[in-house]
């Protein structure tokens, strides 16, 4: 069977602090907050309990750009994860690697979105549901799951 | 979304997961990036090999529930072995 080349790819580094700024800023101001070190991942989700968001931040303009949109205007719904947090991939490399810890069998991608119950995996959002889509589409499947998964009638 | 172009200046696939399917036994799941006479340009990719696992719509499906795993940062498919490529967002 004749197997594909594979190219070699060099050790991640964080991107410019000075690059990500306005995309943390965009997180916080909708009241997320940040987690920056796996000390500080492990003290929010790890004896995490009622419902949390947990997105994993981006610098891909075209699916970042339309998930944190995305994630505001979902944050508008009537239900609503108690909790927000934001880990920031390529650039907080400990917090994001800790945080996919508790993702379970979810596999990393970037942006993405957990959504947590009592610190289980309940639903996710992978950069696939998101490349490509408006963030009206986006937030509406998040609402559709703060729903199911936070609305009143779930125990 | 036909015609949108996901990142300006590229190709209107470049950026997106995709499912590549071959004429072989292969069929990979990644993120594509570019094309040339080498073939597809992919990363992060996943592969599943029909002679080895269970079925590729399985896998397709799995992938597209729990994300990729990834067993190659950066390959290239060739491009005489490439039969189809489909958004994985387009097959939940």
């Amino acid at each position: 069977m004749c197997s594909p080349p594979i190219i070699k790819r060099k050790q991640q580094m964080p991107y410019n602090p000075a690059l990500v700024a306005p995309m943390r800023t965009e997180m916080t101001r909708m009241g997320a907050k940040e987690l920056t070190s796996a000390a500080e991942v492990d003290a929010a989700i790890g004896d995490q309990k009622g419902s949390m968001l947990v997105f994993v931040n981006s610098v891909c303009g075209c699916a970042a750009g339309n998930a944190r949109p995305a994630l505001a205007l979902a944050l508008r719904h009537s239900v609503v994860p108690q909790q927000v947090v934001t880990v920031f991939a390529g650039q907080d490399l400990e917090a994001v690697a800790r945080a996919r810890q508790y993702f379970g069998e979810y596999q990393p991608s970037s942006p993405s979105m957990a959504l947590l119950r009592d610190g289980e995996v309940v639903y996710f959002v992978h950069r696939h549901q998101i490349e490509g889509r408006s963030p009206q589409a986006i937030a509406a499947d998040l609402t559709a799951a703060f729903d199911r998964f936070f609305g009143a009638a779930v125990a | 979304m036909a015609g949108h172009v996901f990142h300006p200046g590229h190709s209107e696939l470049h950026g997106i997961t995709v499912v590549v399917e071959t004429n072989g036994p292969l069929t990979y799941v990644g993120r594509y990036d570019s094309e040339d006479e080498r073939g597809v340009h992919m990363l992060n990719v996943g592969v599943h090999d029909s002679t080895a696992e269970g079925s590729r719509d399985e896998y397709v499906s799995r992938s597209a529930k729990f994300g990729i795993r990834t067993v190659h940062q950066h390959l290239v498919v060739p491009a005489d072995q490439v039969v189809r490529i489909t958004r994985l967002g387009s097959m939940m």
